[in-house]
């Protein structure tokens, strides 16, 4: 199984998703930002944390327009894998893949630290849980505060596409959304970093099953 | 534009003394213009050529087996093994952080991590240390907010792993807060790049963001005391661009692969002329740079302002001519400005040309390597005055005191602003000792801490600069990590002031006794000194920052504390409360001596740890606030109470040096008490760990109160 790591300029978790992909047994390529196809057979892509563009301006406006952006929504359209981590759910939702936006966390710093999280909607990324399971990944960000309007919340919910909810909300997260779900179940965004927790190493391996059942799950399909 | 008739007063307002100015006037044979005054005082000033403390810096130990290069690069190298080196620095942004937080303190950063990766080395690891007034002080709140949220602001975009630092409040630093940044970077030993240029001919280039108007003066506005005219100063403070400086970072990784670079340095303070004359003198060349080929961010700049100016994000390279292609493409892919400003020429010369009209022309080596040295006068620091009674205390009391004061409380409000996992190698994270990380795609990891206690130094400089080392030394042990070097950062205050001058003399003999004594070498440093508003200096405050290795086969030391676990102390105590924490938080008292170091007893203490890890469950140094603080912060950080037996001040609150706190299981006890009485280490059991009380004799109180007491007082000091 194939995966692609988008990098922008700024993007400083590339190499860490790249990792995790990697010891989770997928074949995985850097694809960098000016490029405008992806390369054949790419099953899951995943955008990184980092700051795309800098993001002076709204966190991954920049990113959400850059030359990769249109295979980026074909792969997404054709039913294709997309992982976003961080900023790349901030450049998800500004390309328009993911309902909703991340605003300002709602006590304006930034926050690095291992939340709690429990696990929900079911997809190839959470089924490795089982909805209900409690864990616990690290969140770095500024800008994690999910926002959307009362009738696409609804939805989310409705839908079960809430993928993990903030067991003690850190950032004023809209109904301690942590990560969301696309309609087809494929395009996961989650702020907490899956990446930072998948090794003995890191103290913690909350992250590792995200990624190995989605390499179970793309293999079986 | 006419430029300013050199005057008395044009000359004092560059810094420049009268007897410098005869120098100068001495060296060229004629008057200096109007850019050539201002390049003499950009490398002149103290913060560039270190002309007060030149001749003491020479008496460090910066050699060993270990080192790769010692101090004058832009950063220190020391050799990991198996063909890598670690190469860190640490260095101060204390005066534009004062004036200007976010930006000072962000600049700051992006000013180590340029250091170290100029040398070709991907940083890896950020610490800071800072110093603050008064919580109750009118700027200090401010200064905190902006002076976290800029290096978060910078480090975080970066996109290094911040895994350590201190935060220490003291009047002292009322009128003039420290900052210190610290960055680490993982090279291959056989790919570290200098600054020497070398060849004549070759292009000078010029990558980066482009030049501003921003920090004109800046190095000399470092190098001089405050007084109420600060806030005038404000515009000498650059502006700093993480996004940029990540690009330049990638850009220059993937340019040195190439083989291009011949010798490569950052522009930091008095920038393009400070990285050119550093290019320039180390390679016993000339150069010549032509100012209108400088990308430049505003219109009609003067030879003066470009030569001065301090904008960040910019690099200098001397290029080998015939990879001039792959170069640029370098540069193209990360859309950087990239430009052939001069080159190197034969002869000792800093040939300054702009539209063809030459502003500067003076002799490149006398800018630098014969810059002014001072043998300042200096007076030792008066021994201090014997430890007055110190009263009984109830030591739940004096804990609480303690672990809600400013000072000794968690650091989460600071630490958790800050990426500290970022590059996802991180094995432990900032608040309990050392911060730890794994050298990528290896079982190696690498320990870093920063030390110093300023009110010992000031008590005692020659027993205040051991200390400082010691106690990085000993955090460093304490994971199970072997020191390996240090880097200093001296913030001292007015060195014209002989008692100042005695306070940095004397630290740094402590500093250097101690590294020869512990086998940690000085790689690299700074000096900031100076450190004074209004006449007040700040507390003598040499920041010690330090590295040690865990080797691939190796465990560290980073487990918990359990129930029923023992509480061991290792090293000799004696009941030392001179300059204690417990003196000047419960009693506001600042006297006694300060502790003083045995070298030899601590090296035999962290030998002993180090040789014994696998019986070593928990470890944490002992320093300030005793036996007590350093049982309480193990039970907090491991969520288990502890009873500790004795209820006596001296013992809990004492501060003598050498000393461990350790927990492990019974049979481990047994095991290190067996194994201490061979190696002459002295080990005692002072009690266990268990239930959810801290207990000191029959004075207690719940863990989790004292935990929300902890844990709550920064945001409720700062918040």
């Amino acid at each position: 199984m194939r995966a692609a790591v988008i990098v922008y300029p700024g993007s400083n978790c590339d190499r860490d998703m790249e990792v995790a992909f990697a010891r989770a047994g997928l074949d995985v390529t850097r694809v960098w930002h000016k490029d405008t196809t992806l390369p054949a057979g790419i099953d899951i892509v995943g955008v990184p944390g980092g700051f795309s563009f800098g993001d002076y301006l709204r966190c991954g406006a920049i990113a959400a327009n850059a030359p990769i952006s249109g295979a980026l929504r074909d792969h997404a359209a054709r039913g294709g894998y997309v992982l976003g981590v961080c900023n790349g759910f901030q450049v998800l939702t500004e390309a328009g893949l993911l309902p909703g936006a991340l605003l300002r966390n709602a006590g304006l710093k930034y926050i690095c630290r291992t939340v709690g999280l429990r696990v929900e909607g079911a997809s190839v990324y959470t089924d490795g849980y089982g909805a209900g399971t409690e864990i616990a990944l690290p969140i770095a960000h500024h800008d994690g505060n999910y926002f959307a309007d009362p009738a696409t919340l609804d939805t989310l919910e409705g839908e079960g596409r809430v993928a993990v909810r903030y067991t003690d909300n850190p950032n004023g997260s809209a109904r301690d959304i942590a990560g969301i779900l696309s309609e087809n179940r494929r395009v996961l965004g989650m702020m907490p970093h899956p990446e930072r927790a998948a090794e003995p190493a890191h103290g913690n391996t909350d992250g590792a099953r995200l990624f190995a059942h989605l390499t179970t799950a793309l293999t079986a399909a | 534009m006419q430029e300013p008739a050199i005057t008395e007063e044009l000359i004092a307002a560059h810094g420049i003394k009268p007897d410098e100015y005869a120098e100068i006037l001495r060296i060229l044979n004629r008057a200096p213009n109007f850019t050539e005054l201002g390049i003499f005082s950009a490398m002149w000033n103290e913060h560039c050529s270190y002309k007060s403390s030149k001749i003491h810096l020479k008496k460090l130990p910066t050699t060993g087996p270990q080192v790769i290069c010692g101090p004058g690069e832009n950063a220190g190298v020391v050799d990991i093994g198996d063909g890598q080196a670690v190469v860190f620095k640490m260095e101060s942004h204390n005066h534009p952080s004062y004036i200007e937080p976010y930006q000072g303190a962000a600049t700051g950063v992006g000013g180590i991590l340029r250091d170290v990766f100029t040398m070709g080395a991907r940083p890896i690891a950020a610490m800071n240390a800072l110093s603050f007034g008064t919580k109750d002080h009118p700027k200090t709140r401010q200064l905190v907010h902006g002076v976290v949220e800029g290096i978060g602001g910078y480090g975080n975009a970066f996109g290094v792993p911040t895994v350590g630092g201190e935060v220490r409040f003291h009047p002292a630093y009322n009128g003039n807060c420290l900052v210190n940044a610290f960055a680490a970077g993982l090279a291959d030993a056989d790919g570290i790049f200098y600054s020497a240029a070398s060849g004549v001919g070759r292009p000078v280039v010029y990558l980066g963001a482009k030049t501003g108007r921003d920090g004109v003066g800046g190095a000399t506005m470092a190098s001089a005391e405050f007084d109420e005219t600060i806030e005038e100063k404000r515009p000498t403070v650059q502006v700093g661009d993480p996004f940029t400086e990540k690009r330049l970072m990638e850009a220059c990784m993937e340019l040195m692969q190439t083989g291009a670079v011949i010798s490569i340095q950052d522009m930091g303070a008095a920038g393009l002329t400070c990285s050119a004359v550093e290019m320039g003198d180390k390679g016993g060349l000339g150069i010549r740079l032509d100012l209108e080929k400088v990308p430049q961010r505003e219109r009609n700049m003067t030879a003066y302002e470009m030569m001065l100016s301090e904008s960040q994000e910019r690099m200098l390279m001397v290029l080998d001519p015939a990879k001039e292609a792959e170069a640029k493409a370098v540069f193209d892919k990360w859309d950087l400005d990239f430009a052939i400003v001069g080159e190197t020429i034969p002869e000792d010369r800093f040939l300054i040309m702009h539209n063809g009209v030459c502003k500067a022309d003076l002799p490149l080596s006398k800018l630098s390597s014969s810059a002014p040295e001072y043998d300042r006068p200096w007076v030792a620091t008066a021994e201090p005055a014997p430890l007055g009674d110190v009263p009984h205390v109830d030591p739940v009391d004096a804990l609480k005191i303690l672990i809600g004061s400013p000072n000794y409380c968690a650091r989460n409000w600071v630490f958790e602003q800050y990426d500290s996992q970022v590059m996802a190698d991180t094995v432990r994270v900032p608040g309990f000792g050392a911060g730890v990380i794994r050298v990528h795609g290896t079982d190696k990891k690498l320990a870093f801490t920063s030390d110093v206690t300023p009110r010992y130094v000031k008590a005692n400089p020659v027993q205040g600069g051991r200390q400082a080392v010691a106690e990085a030394f000993r955090n460093l042990v304490a994971v199970g990590a072997k020191p390996l070097a240090t880097t200093d950062n001296l913030n001292f205050g007015n060195p014209e002031k002989p008692e100042i001058m005695g306070q940095f003399v004397g630290a740094l003999q402590g500093i250097g006794e101690a590294c020869l004594a512990l086998d940690m070498p000085i790689v690299s440093g700074n000096v900031s000194l100076y450190n004074e508003t209004d006449g007040q200096a700040i507390l003598p405050t040499p920041t010690i920052g330090a590295v040690g290795l865990i080797g691939a086969d190796q465990e560290p030391i980073l487990g918990f504390a359990r129930d029923g676990h023992v509480a061991l102390v290792v090293g000799a105590s004696a009941g030392h409360l001179g300059q204690s924490a417990l003196l000047a938080e419960v009693f506001n008292r600042e006297d006694g001596d300060a502790p003083h170091v045995d070298l030899e007893a601590e090296r035999r203490n962290g030998d002993f740890i180090l040789a014994q890890r696998d019986l070593v469950r928990s470890c944490t140094d002992l320093s300030d606030g005793g036996l007590a603080l350093a049982a309480f912060e193990m039970a907090e950080a491991s969520g288990v109470g502890v009873q500790i037996d004795t209820d006596e001040t001296a013992a809990l609150f004492g501060e003598d040096q050498g000393r461990y706190l350790v927990a492990c299981n019974f049979d481990q006890a047994e095991a290190l008490m067996v194994a201490a009485s061979h190696a002459g280490v002295p080990v005692s059991t002072v009690g266990r760990f268990g239930g959810d009380m801290v207990r000191f004799g029959k004075a207690a109180a719940p863990l989790a109160e004292l935990s929300a007491l902890y844990r709550g007082a920064f945001a409720g000091h700062f918040g």
